[in-house]
């Protein structure tokens, strides 16, 4: 593919996401919003596959070495924390009986 | 693995993705929907180390491992009450990591490739900046939040124009790289400006406003994510990017629209403003009595009430009273009184906190009431406790022109029977506006911690 092509099939791809992002998001209740702010955070975490790439790319001097290892620890860091911290919320939004008043 | 092939495997984690955000429509749901979430990122993982050309090395697979235990030992260790902060740092690592990608790509390719192509030099130039300022912005956030620093606005004489100037300087510097002049210190420069510029746009918002800032820089995360993905022609991290930025901006409107302020107005509005204003007008303000009450007299009124709202407040989270307050509805429920929260939408410092403190406390999730329907029960409501909240209960958000939060949609408590406001002291709130509804006839103050108050409050009905 042209590189046009590839950056119109990505805007593509971008503009389709920003509706899908909307349209799934307006779903979901205030209540849950908190786990929803951590879950997205857990899904930004995907800038991990970003600094794998670079951290394993084939040439490079110590800088990029250093950089890409760098953003690795800091994007698991996002991605383990940011996962873990909403199951642990999510847990606490068990269904239960409302206790009953005698 | 061939591309297609791991274009593949992408595709799947992008559903997996899509489908962990719908599953969080329901409470009963949502939990599947992030292990689906977790699952989709190991396979984008697996297969980001199957891809031709990426070499697994000892940095890599090391560097993985500290991060990961960083942020495992982070989120387990981190009380409920902690969680903005908590969330505000996972954050700013992600816009942090961003940013180096982004300085990685340009060192790789600015000397000896010849020109780099426009489209690619703009999304690095936009993770650079976006993924630096909500680094550095996040942390400020973390450390107002953990009160590291003041939580309160920080504001200096020229604020304003200092800001601007650094992020046009910012924008020059993007300008340089784009005319092709591709100096590997151009965007070092660039990312440190972006950096300091994250903090000085954070510093100056504080207290109630940090549930929008929070937001703000969740969607910056996805957005330099998204850039990103640009950057590398990577599908999969342009959606869930893409995804988080369209979350994170709903996110903030949502918080401008339940204070009634326009995000430019929480962002640059200038905080001093609105305080000197608030102390002029509670200079001249009403004057009345405040009637304080023991937790004996309050225990007597809620015991023998039909139906008690709690409305809980920042100062509930800050007390860590919350499994005190369930302990105290738990009793009065067995009393048959009915007891059920009002939550306001930015009550707490980031949307939806007083849902998960309470939901932490083992509150079923039926009894929580969003504003609205809250408002419709305060009418016959007997005995309206207010735990920790200030400006959210403000009648005058409702009937004073003059006051600073004149518009913001509140809970109107002021319309049960009667009011009992749990406040450490006299004080005035966050903002130092005056509260009238203090000084209202029906209301009583119950002044110590809030932890306190509630559980001598569990034990006065109790007893009776």
């Amino acid at each position: 593919m042209s590189h046009t092509a590839t950056l119109v099939a990505e805007l593509t791809v971008l503009v389709l996401a920003i509706f899908l992002g909307f349209e799934v998001i307006s779903k979901v209740p205030t209540m849950l919003h908190t786990p929803l702010m951590s879950g997205t955070n857990a899904i930004h975490g995907i800038v991990l596959v970003g600094a794998m790439i670079v951290a394993g790319s084939v040439h490079q001097d110590g800088l990029i070495r250093v950089i890409g290892f760098v953003a690795v620890v800091l994007a698991a860091a996002n991605v383990v924390g940011g996962f873990v911290v909403t199951d642990r919320m999510l847990e606490m939004f068990k269904k239960r009986e409302p206790p009953k008043a005698e | 693995m061939g591309t297609q092939g791991v274009n593949l495997l992408y595709l799947v984690t992008i559903a997996c993705f899509v489908l962990a955000l719908k599953f969080l429509s329901s409470p009963a749901t949502a939990r599947r929907g992030n292990q689906i979430g977790a699952v989709g990122m190991v396979i984008a993982i697996v297969a980001t180390l199957l891809k031709s050309g990426v070499h697994i090395t000892w940095l890599m697979v090391i560097g993985a491992a500290i991060g990961g235990a960083f942020g495992a030992v982070g989120a387990r260790r981190v009380k409920m009450t902690a969680m903005p902060q908590m969330v505000a740092l996972f954050n700013g690592v992600g816009g942090g990591a961003a940013a180096l990608v982004a300085l990685a790509e340009f060192h790789d390719l600015a000397p000896g490739h010849g020109r780099i192509r426009g489209d690619v030099s703009v999304a690095i130039l936009l993770s650079a900046l976006i993924g630096s300022i909500s680094f550095s912005g996040s942390l400020v956030a973390f450390a107002k939040l953990q009160e590291l620093i003041k939580g309160r606005p920080i504001t200096y004489p020229g604020q304003k124009l200092v800001n601007a100037a650094l992020f046009g300087s910012c924008l020059a510097a993007g300008a340089v790289v784009l005319s092709g002049s591709e100096h590997s210190w151009l965007l070092w420069a660039l990312v440190g400006g972006a950096s300091v510029f994250g903090v000085l746009f954070v510093l100056p918002i504080g207290g109630s406003d940090m549930p929008v800032v929070i937001s703000l820089l969740n969607a910056f995360t996805g957005l330099a994510a998204a850039a990103t993905g640009f950057e590398l022609e990577n599908n999969v991290l342009i959606v869930s990017g893409m995804l988080v930025g369209a979350s994170g901006t709903m996110l903030t409107l949502l918080m401008g629209r339940a204070m009634n302020r326009s995000i430019t107005n929480v962002l640059f509005g200038a905080f001093g403003q609105v305080s000197a204003s608030a102390a002029e007008a509670s200079a001249n303000g009403a004057s009345g009595t405040v009637r304080s009450a023991t937790a004996d007299d309050v225990a007597v009124m809620l015991a023998y009430a039909s139906k008690v709202v709690v409305v809980p407040g920042y100062g509930m989270a800050v007390a860590q009273a919350q499994h005190d307050v369930r302990a105290l509805a738990d009793i009065l429920e067995a009393k048959g009184v009915e007891v059920t929260y009002a939550i306001h939408p930015v009550a707490g410092r980031m949307p939806g906190h007083m849902n998960v403190l309470l939901a932490e406390a083992n509150v079923p999730y039926p009894q929580l009431k969003e504003m609205d329907e809250a408002n419709a029960e305060f009418g016959r409501t007997d005995v309206a406790l207010v735990i920790g909240a200030n400006d959210v209960v403000n009648p005058d958000a409702r009937n004073n022109a003059g006051s600073p939060i004149y518009g913001m949609p509140i809970l109107n408590v002021d319309q049960s029977q009667a009011i009992v406001v749990l406040k450490r002291s006299m004080s005035p709130g966050f903002a130092g506006i005056e509260n009238p509804l203090f000084l209202n006839p029906k209301t009583v103050m119950l002044f110590g911690d809030a932890k306190d108050s509630v559980a001598k409050l569990a034990s006065g009905v109790k007893s009776l």
